[in-house]
């Protein structure tokens, strides 16, 4: 790849339970504001500044079509160009970083934004059910996901001891990212005795109610030098659907995410992630999709990602430490969760996570998925060399 | 009026998008769904070129895009791939909780069906365990996923 593209500023909001004190814009501006001022650019289509936005959000999150409308004069979108995603915020990573190699643009903002607080989630994802089929059955992703859970457990044997130590995990490291919503000191017992929601998935398997936002720039690498020392690159990224029809694959694989990773790897040059990755922010938005995803990623073979939960390879000051700022069960909501994923690893290769830095990380693998059982998942490499 | 934004009382309006939609079943699934409706069958779809039976039935094959055809009506018995019992009460749900739902595999069909599990203990619940198709009676039928009633323990 002749051209590489960097992030050069990355923020988020606190992450909170009901932010019904902003709207969707004041919200998103919230980070915004953050990285116009780290990087002191404007928005400016003569080259001198942001020259195109890449927005994230759902409308039936926010109640309205084109929910993008919420935010055009906080992201600069009525003064330049303007694309939206409605799936998780890492394809707005990817969108933006293919607008830059395509040439058209140099210098893009991305902004992604959800208040959870303002819908009910259960009707949401039930309409992301094929109507004929599925939905009048009443699934949600808690439920559908419940159907994955048991069959990787049968599948594999992996255990509901194995995914709780995964919350346990995250919500301690959550202790040390202070945009954390939910930090919490918790054994696996609390998890186990925790209110069975939809069997094997109980409360302290599922993340809280979430409003917050996330925003990014990124830059082709002749202007990523002069915005930034410390510049992230994207080194690998790619995406990938399952089948919609819960009964056409076998739940307990993730063939989507297997390919979205291969193709990110080869893009990367990784050929051994366990042993070349050093730090990975997956999005788990039930505690054993962090399991699963383990493996869908490679990190270790099938039904195998449970043995490395044990083992504790996954922990602070393991070989690969996963998600060391609490990840999703710490509480981001829905669309921003890839973005949080990917902004947390690029403060991680900078140096600058804080009480929860891995230290000495140079390459990230971050993870964003959008549906119920891992309908889509999309992977974003990156590394700071 | 408060001289301070953050001293005033932050206003929050209730409102609700109601939108009716109309959802075209397409004429293969058309045909699947009045076949519960008049004759309690359970039909799929196989693909010639990668031999397979797809229930319920879809108009081309996703493996090799290829236009599909051939229906075949597979049994309304099968094997339960996994199961999910739901304690938690949400407002898309068709019953009251409990309930069980489940991925079937027909015999005679190469993908499983998605739907509720009956007449079970959720304690006795099984990977593996035969099922068979409970069908509503006649007058309640109307050519919908829930003709099935549920799926029971067979024997």
């Amino acid at each position: 790849m002749a051209e590489r593209v960097a992030i050069v500023a990355a923020a988020q909001t606190k992450y909170h339970p009901d932010r019904s004190d902003v709207t969707e814009g004041e919200l998103a501006y919230e980070a915004i504001e953050k990285v116009l001022q780290e990087t002191g650019l404007t928005y400016a289509d003569d080259g001198t500044g942001i020259d195109s936005s890449v927005t994230c959000s759902q409308d039936f999150w926010d109640g309205r079509t084109m929910s993008n409308l919420n935010i055009i004069s906080y992201d600069g979108s009525h003064l330049s160009c303007e694309d939206k995603i409605a799936e998780d915020s890492t394809n707005a990573v990817y969108c933006a970083f293919g607008q830059i190699l395509s040439g058209q643009h140099d210098i893009v903002l991305v902004v992604s934004h959800c208040k959870e607080s303002q819908a009910e989630k259960s009707i949401i994802e039930n309409a992301a059910f094929d109507p004929i089929f599925m939905r009048l059955l009443g699934f949600d992703f808690l439920t559908a996901n419940a159907l994955q859970a048991t069959r990787y457990m049968y599948k594999y044997g992996v255990t509901a001891e194995q995914f709780a130590k995964v919350a346990v995990k995250n919500r301690g490291n959550a202790k040390n990212n202070p945009f954390a919503q939910e930090p919490m000191d918790i054994t696996v017992g609390d998890v186990l005795r925790s209110k069975m929601l939809v069997d094997p998935i109980r409360l302290l398997d599922t993340k809280p109610t979430s409003d917050g936002a996330c925003a990014m720039i990124l830059a082709r690498e002749e202007k990523a030098r002069k915005l930034t020392a410390k510049p992230v690159w994207i080194s690998g990224v790619s995406n990938c659907y399952e089948t919609h029809y819960l009964g056409d694959r076998d739940l307990a694989d993730c063939d989507a995410l297997v390919s979205a990773a291969r193709r990110a790897y080869d893009m990367a040059g990784i050929t051994d992630p366990l042993r070349e990755i050093d730090v990975a922010e997956i999005s788990e938005e039930y505690s054993y999709q962090e399991l699963l995803w383990m493996e869908g990623l490679g990190f270790c073979g099938r039904g195998e990602a449970g043995k490395l939960i044990d083992a504790g390879v996954t922990q602070m000051g393991g070989q690969l430490p996963v998600n060391p700022s609490g990840g999703m069960l710490s509480g981001n909501p829905t669309v921003v969760a890839g973005m949080a994923r990917v902004a947390e690893a690029a403060q991680q290769l900078r140096g600058e996570a804080g009480d929860r830095q891995v230290p000495g990380a140079g390459v990230a693998l971050t993870h964003g998925v959008t549906g119920f059982c891992g309908q889509h998942q999309c992977v974003v490499v990156l590394s700071n060399k | 009026m408060a001289d301070k934004l953050e001293e005033l009382e932050s206003l929050v309006f209730a409102g609700k998008v109601d939108i009716p939609n109309t959802y075209s079943a397409g004429l293969v699934g058309s045909r699947f769904l009045i076949e519960l409706r008049d004759n309690k069958k359970i039909t799929g779809i196989k693909c010639p070129t990668c031999n397979r039976v797809y229930v319920p039935p879809r108009s081309t094959c996703k493996y090799c895009f290829g236009k599909l055809s051939e229906w075949v009506e597979v049994s309304n018995k099968g094997t339960l791939l996994t199961y999910a019992v739901a304690y938690q009460p949400s407002p898309v749900q068709p019953v009251e909780v409990p309930i069980a739902y489940g991925i079937v595999q027909l015999d005679g069909a190469d993908t499983g069906l998605a739907h509720m599990l009956g007449e079970v203990d959720p304690e006795q619940l099984k990977v593996g365990m035969k099922v068979k198709a409970v069908f509503k009676v006649k007058k309640e039928r109307v050519a919908s996923i829930l003709d099935i009633k549920y799926f029971k323990p067979l024997g």
